[in-house]
């Protein structure tokens, strides 16, 4: 937008504040679906309107992406964070900023030509702030999912204690490299601070085993051995069974046990611990 | 030169790599414990890598190498204290120590030499952790 709009633009927006923000809020509101309170959308579109003032009254041509409009640019994406935090979507997020235009246009009246091209001008500009406003809310919305899926990792992942010098680590979901990393790191570390020789690995809550999957255990496997404990793979259901063979996945000498039960049944024997029962006694 | 201390624990050898292992050292350790081997007529090695950050391939390769003198001269090898990165270090770089036995710490690798060796004069936890 040139110098001269922008100036034409400031002044529209001064002297129809009021008609402007009353359109504009009736727009908005009509598109939210009372998912916000009037008095809230109206702090937030007198707030909106103050900082475009600002920016338009800065004297000299008004772009979006320049100094004049970092306030504006402020303004835009903490409203598009805030609804993207609490689930508002893409439409109801950018429709408080496109009902902008619709105010403009109530405001003229549209014989004049040259306020007709005026307008377009305006609207293109709102249109910029629309498309800002949205890639805040991407933006939000992306480091949301990135923070859940850090969180999911963090949840998914425990090493368990079964007995004393045996663990187990009870894998859950979909395996993929980062899973799979986080699984590794966690397990050895756990052996080396516990100083236990045996660990299982309990498969029996992945969904399916590929030879990718495979190759991550295989390795958690060889580095434990390494470090001197022995891995017993345990919840190899009857379908993954299947799969394996098919896929031709080789677990050489790992010993493998179809249930966990089994799996800690074998490191108890294997370390020398006997489990008897009692016998029963007669009242 | 920086060289490794050699300790005779009965029939045993306790190495314990205190320092960052360069070639030389590597290769000179390999020369000492094999002569070691032969003069005392030890039975078993342990090799207690607790305090080593890295082990590069060289490294790694020198453990298989002295795993194998080892066996050549009757005795077992037991490397032990082998950090979590370091294992995953060597995994992904494709070195499994192929004929090298582990153990979490020295205790546990005692225990798997006397389990090997059931008559060989193998210090025993208590005896080494005293009383």
């Amino acid at each position: 937008m040139d110098a001269e709009t922008t100036s034409r633009f400031a002044i529209t927006l001064q002297t129809n504040r009021e008609a402007l923000t009353k359109h504009w809020r009736a727009a908005t509101g009509a598109k939210l679906r009372g998912r916000q309170t009037e008095s809230e959308l109206t702090a937030q579109i007198e707030y909106v309107h103050a900082a475009l003032l600002a920016a338009a009254s800065s004297g000299g041509a008004l772009d979006l992406h320049g100094q004049e409009s970092a306030e504006l640019r402020a303004v835009l994406t903490e409203m598009s964070t805030s609804r993207a935090r609490v689930g508002f979507t893409p439409t109801e997020t950018t429709a408080a900023i496109f009902a902008l235009k619709d105010a403009l246009l109530a405001t003229a009246d549209g014989e004049d030509s040259k306020q007709l091209r005026d307008y377009l001008a305006y609207a293109a500009f709102v249109d910029d702030m629309g498309v800002y406003t949205f890639e805040a809310y991407a933006a939000t919305r992306e480091s949301l999912i990135a923070d859940q899926a850090d969180q999911l990792l963090e949840i998914s992942t425990p090493v368990v204690k079964l007995w004393d010098g045996v663990l187990a680590v009870p894998l859950v979901g979909t395996l993929d490299s980062a899973r799979a990393q986080v699984v590794t790191e966690r397990l050895l570390q756990a052996l080396a601070d516990t100083g236990s020789p045996y660990a299982i690995i309990d498969i029996t809550g992945v969904p399916a085993v590929d030879t990718q999957v495979a190759q991550h255990v295989l390795k958690t496997i060889v580095a434990a051995r390494l470090m001197g404990a022995d891995c017993i793979i345990s919840g190899i259901r009857p379908q993954i069974a299947q799969t394996i063979v098919a896929l031709g996945i080789e677990f050489a000498d790992i010993v493998t046990k179809s249930t966990l039960a089994d799996a800690l049944m074998h490191a108890l024997r294997t370390s020398g611990v006997e489990l008897v029962r009692r016998p029963e006694r007669t009242a | 030169m920086e060289r490794v201390p050699v300790l005779n624990l009965g029939d045993v050898l306790l190495v314990s790599i205190q320092i960052d292992l360069s070639d030389e050292i590597a290769l000179r350790l390999q020369d000492d414990l094999a002569e070691r081997i032969v003069a005392t007529g030890a039975q078993g090695v342990i090799i207690d890598i607790t305090a080593l950050d890295i082990v590069d391939s060289f490294v790694g390769r020198t453990l298989s190498t002295i795993a194998g003198i080892s066996r050549v001269l009757d005795a077992d090898t037991v490397v032990v204290g082998m950090r979590p990165a370091v294992a995953i270090t060597l995994v992904e770089l494709g070195l499994s120590l192929p004929g090298v036995r582990t153990a979490l710490n020295v205790e546990q690798g005692l225990r798997r030499l006397q389990a090997a060796r059931p008559h060989a004069a193998v210090p025993t936890v208590e005896a080494v952790a005293g009383p």
